[in-house]
């Protein structure tokens, strides 16, 4: 969305510099229509995946697709994430004279902040980009028009079973992340670095409380809402994109879901912590 | 006098600066096929999309048994598109679903019909449109024919009321094409659904159709039956049919794809 709107200022540039008010009213009108278009597109799927009858089969097939398909790849950057942070984390605790702390500060950025951002953004790279595309191509070879036809809503059809696998499969992928990140800090900071296991386990049992937690899951339900909302949208309207149509309309709207994605996961990010704190 | 069961009156419908849709007046009755013609390009699956609502107009007025589409709730709406089935130009198939679940999504998703009953009425149309031992494969496996011919048994796999066929024998050999034409008729004949047909099948169609109706810039240039259109003095009717006869009208020959 963020870049959309650049992108609209880049375009209306000349016109900025003539007229810099009409200019900014206009980019704000911009920006109030597509939140307020998002915001009704993922109020409706959401909406519609308690409609009659239950999507299961659908949902699991998504489930197995966004979830299952991203643990390898959730367990690679949560195992280095949890590595760096016990290397980084041990040189700079030494110089205190405290590093017994490393597993409280490990556990602490994983599980609060480190652990569903890094996952959103791992499973936006993954599942993101592949959803805007099927989504996309769906929409330019008319077979989101055939299900309108079809009295098939396409929003229940194709939206909602995948909101609601994002909604059940990123707080376990994101527990995954921060589980498999601690036990990367444990390797890095007690068995490379000489911490005792005990001293580094006893400080995350001591220092993370179960807010923290809480607050970890509470984030990562809210990336999973955005990832699929900002994914589908940008797929489901690739048609009205103005710079290009057909396949490098697809191209670009997997581009911009991604890309706006990452960037709203970081402003939500920063508000919910401000909220949550 | 009858009184039409679609009405377009006074249709008007523009992409940006292109004025696809300049007043347009059409008459469609019940039970009957009607089809239209036209240059490509000229707008035909943009009218054929407004019956169904993917398209609607900047102004003027749609009718159904006498009542604006646009007055309409959204109730009726629901209620007017599940008696209504459209074949799309491209097939609009689903590229990740097999054969079967192409032909039976409509009946899974919209219907509470058992497995078996479904499974009973997929296999009736796969075979009267010589779709055997096709059930699991894709999409993207079949030729473009075949492809159409899955698009048409999707389209009637309902038993609709209304069926749209937006160009349903293009890419097909001659005898697919009559086999595509008498299986239209049949339907009809046995079912009594109104069918717009936008076609370039000239003269082949005019064998199934009751009425044909004649897209020039925009407007409606001639309503009619088959042979009134064929003894129309009008220059521009005159010049299209002569031209798809010889096949060189501007862009108009029988397997144009673009309308």
């Amino acid at each position: 969305m963020v870049l959309a709107a650049i992108r609209f200022v880049i375009m209306s540039q000349l016109s900025v510099l003539l007229n810099p008010i009409t200019a900014l009213g206009r980019w704000i009108i911009f920006i109030v229509q597509e939140m307020g278009r998002i915001a009704i597109f993922f109020f409706k799927s959401f909406y519609l995946m308690f409609s009659r009858p239950f999507q299961i089969k659908k949902i699991l097939q998504q489930i197995h697709f966004i979830g299952s398909k991203s643990v390898f790849v959730i367990c690679l950057t949560g195992a280095f994430t949890g590595m760096v942070l016990g290397l980084q984390g041990y040189h700079t605790l030494v110089k205190f004279g405290s590093s017994g702390f490393l597993g409280a500060v490990v556990a602490l950025s994983l599980i609060r902040e480190l652990g569903p951002v890094l996952a959103a953004i791992m499973v936006t790279g993954r599942a993101g980009s592949a959803i805007a595309a099927e989504v996309g191509i769906m929409r330019i070879s008319e077979e989101i028009d055939a299900l309108d036809t079809m009295d098939i809503n396409p929003l229940r059809f194709l939206v909602s079973p995948k909101l609601a696998a994002a909604l059940i499969s990123m707080p376990l992928l994101t527990a995954l992340f921060d589980v498999v990140g601690i036990i990367g800090g444990y390797i890095s900071g007690s068995l490379l670095l000489g911490i005792s296991g005990g001293i580094y386990f006893s400080r995350i049992e001591t220092s993370v409380e179960m807010a923290d937690v809480t607050g970890g899951f509470i984030k990562s339900i809210v990336f999973a809402a955005v990832i699929v909302t900002i994914c589908c949208f940008q797929g489901y309207y690739t048609h009205t994109r103005r710079e290009g149509f057909g396949a490098k309309g697809v191209s670009l709207s997997t581009t911009s879901a991604v890309v706006i994605s990452c960037v709203i996961i970081l402003i939500t990010d920063y508000v919910l912590t401000s909220l949550l704190l | 006098m009858r009184e039409p069961f679609i009405q377009f009156k006074n249709v008007y419908k523009s992409f940006g600066e292109n004025h696809v849709l300049n007043g347009a007046d059409l008459s469609i009755y019940k039970g009957e096929i009607t089809t239209i013609i036209g240059k490509s390009g000229g707008g035909k699956s943009v009218l054929l999309k407004h019956i169904i609502g993917l398209i609607e107009q900047d102004s003027g007025n749609i009718l159904f048994d006498g009542q604006p589409l646009s007055n309409m709730k959204k109730a009726e709406k629901k209620a007017l598109k599940r008696k209504c089935s459209y074949m799309f130009q491209g097939t609009a198939l689903f590229d990740s679903l097999t054969i079967y679940e192409n032909i039976a999504l409509p009946l899974k998703e919209t219907t509470r019909l058992s497995d078996s009953e479904i499974n009973r009425r997929v296999k009736d149309k796969m075979d009267q449109l010589d779709l055997n031992d096709i059930d699991e494969k894709y999409p993207s496996q079949l030729s473009g024919g075949m492809k159409k011919r899955v698009a048409l048994a999707r389209a009637l796999v309902t038993d609709p009321e209304t069926v749209l066929f937006d160009e349903p024998t293009t890419g097909l050999d001659p005898i697919r094409k009559k086999s595509v034409h008498e299986m239209i008729s049949n339907y009809q004949l046995k079912f009594g659904f109104t069918g717009v047909v936008v076609s370039h099948d000239i003269p082949d169609i005019f064998h199934i159709s009751q009425r044909v109706a004649m897209l020039n810039d925009g407007r409606i240039l001639f309503e009619g039956s088959p042979d009134k259109l064929a003894q129309s003095s009008d220059p521009a009717v005159k010049e299209f049919i002569q031209g798809l006869y010889t096949g060189n009208d501007n862009g108009c020959i029988q397997t144009d794809k673009k309308n």
